[in-house]
């Protein structure tokens, strides 16, 4: 029987929750790398065997694991992002350039059709791929070395390169997402970039609020079946492209709130949406402390809270970028990890919800992997 | 952890100084914090044998040619500087602010005070 591997990063160690296709009985384990951050774990999808995670701490930087049977025994493989040339200077918070150092890795993105080839968003905002399993990595410099890369501001949370999505379709094309600089685009496997911010929107916040690049994006979304559909969860409004990113409009609609962090497509259907509104930037909690997933089956502007199994009193937890997760098997699963260390898992897309795990450290990411 | 001694630099027996002389390898000690034992999958203090001057930098490189999952961990990659919340401590001294190039105490030298690597106390 198929079952789901739920692969979740927080603040000290990672989580393996497994489970079969029933999705009722969870066996935990972890915590891996105890003490340590773990930003992003991600498995390859051609090999369930092999899973990559992000590994850091303040103290001693940046480390990269790999798994290739299915996360049982992990190694450290290549730990040195370089930036390519001189990387020169972005903006800093109070628009004085800065020099690009890297700090930590945000998210692991491997490729669709190779698991020894792995795309890693990192801070300072850069691009990075190995195609050796992580052993080396080098820079897709063009993307930093797009002409408003001295513009680049960082979010609150550090100029972050966040979001890594590969079309399935066109195997040359790669939306990558920064904050706060925005949307960008390759058609040519890295090599040069566009920005795709045309619609957004970033009233009190850059002088034009319609500029090419500045917007706090937070992060971006499609369906493998219909690529050229994006969608987006912005700082604040959820937006969406249906032109590949080349012009965006909102879809935020009848939400209790437009701010909000992970954005996920339902795995069977490219038209149902899902999004966890939080109150604002400031107030990093849900609405009225009642913990609700909006689903849209429309792609957008008519959405639906999804309460079944949430805590809908006194809850004050968020919901991260990365936290959030569909698997693939019928009925499609959705999964979430929030910062008060709750991992809530939905058999049936999102009508009723129970908790995995109730206590761990603040949740930074949610995966899932549909074994066979 | 293995301590690194925090009272005066004991005397040195002749025999043991040997980093006087250009060439000559010393057996240093290492005492690495928990979670980088943990990578390097050790669960003790290491010794390592330094040939020439036993410098900090010395060290760390034959610590990292033998234990390359440590590479970018104490030392950043890029600049081969200290990471900012590692400490070096040596017998009851931080030795954090010295020259990595600068030769380490005798009581190092010859192994009866290990070089100690420590987290800094930050961050909550």
């Amino acid at each position: 029987m198929s079952g789901v591997r739920v692969l979740v990063g927080t603040r000290k160690g990672a989580f393996i929750l497994t489970a079969d296709g029933k999705r009722e009985r969870w066996k935990v384990e972890g915590p891996l790398f105890a003490g340590w951050e773990i930003y992003h774990l991600k498995g390859s999808p051609v090999d369930t065997n092999r899973i990559y995670a992000s590994q850091s701490t303040g103290w001693f930087g940046q480390l990269v694991q790999r798994s290739d049977d299915g996360g049982a025994t992990w190694a450290p493989v290549g730990n040195e992002f370089a930036y390519e040339g001189v990387p020169g200077t972005h903006q800093w918070y109070d628009g004085t350039p800065h020099p690009w150092a890297f700090s930590r890795v945000w998210h692991l993105e491997p490729s669709l059709d190779d698991p020894d080839t792995v795309y890693a968003g990192v801070e300072d905002a850069a691009l990075f791929r190995s195609s050796d399993g992580g052993a080396t990595w080098q820079e897709l410099a063009g993307l930093r070395q797009h002409g408003s890369g001295a513009q680049w501001q960082p979010g609150a949370g550090g100029m972050c390169l966040h979001t890594i999505v590969l079309d399935p379709s066109r195997p040359e094309r790669m939306f990558i997402a920064i904050s706060a600089a925005g949307v960008f685009r390759t058609d040519d496997g890295g090599a040069t970039w566009h920005a795709m911010n045309r619609g957004l929107r970033s009233d009190g916040v850059l002088p034009d609020p319609e500029a090419d690049v500045g917007h706090c994006v937070h992060r971006i979304a499609l369906h493998p079946a219909r690529p050229e559909v994006l969608y987006m969860q912005k700082h604040w409004d959820v937006m969406r492209s249906d032109d590949g990113g080349a012009s965006w409009f909102e879809v935020s609609g009848n939400l209790p709130s437009d701010f909000g962090f992970p954005i996920e497509v339902h795995a069977h259907d490219p038209e149902t949406v899902y999004v966890v509104p939080i109150k604002s930037d400031s107030e990093h909690y849900p609405p009225e402390g009642k913990l609700r997933v909006y689903r849209s089956r429309s792609g957008g502007h008519e959405w639906e809270p999804l309460t079944r199994g949430l805590p809908q009193e006194n809850c004050y937890v968020n919901v991260l970028r990365d936290a959030m997760a569909v698997d693939r098997l019928d009925p499609c699963g959705v999964y979430f990890g929030t910062t008060g260390g709750q991992v809530y898992a939905s058999a049936d897309e999102g009508d009723g919800w129970t908790a995995i795990v109730r206590d761990l450290p603040a949740v930074l990411s949610v995966e899932v992997q549909t074994l066979p | 952890m293995s301590g690194g001694g925090r009272g005066p630099e004991r005397a040195v027996p002749p025999s043991a100084r040997n980093s006087e002389t250009p060439g000559e390898t010393s057996t240093v000690r290492i005492a690495l914090p928990e979670h980088l034992r943990t990578l390097a999958q050790v669960d003790r203090e290491l010794e390592l044998d330094v040939h020439g001057p036993v410098t900090v930098m010395a060290v760390l490189d034959v610590l990292e040619r033998e234990h390359p999952v440590l590479r970018g961990t104490i030392l950043q990659h890029d600049t081969r500087r200290r990471r900012p919340f590692v400490r070096f401590f040596a017998v009851g001294r931080d030795l954090s602010h010295a020259p990595l190039e600068a030769e380490l105490p005798e009581a190092v030298v010859s192994g009866l005070e290990p070089l100690v690597v420590i987290g800094a106390i930050a961050g909550g």
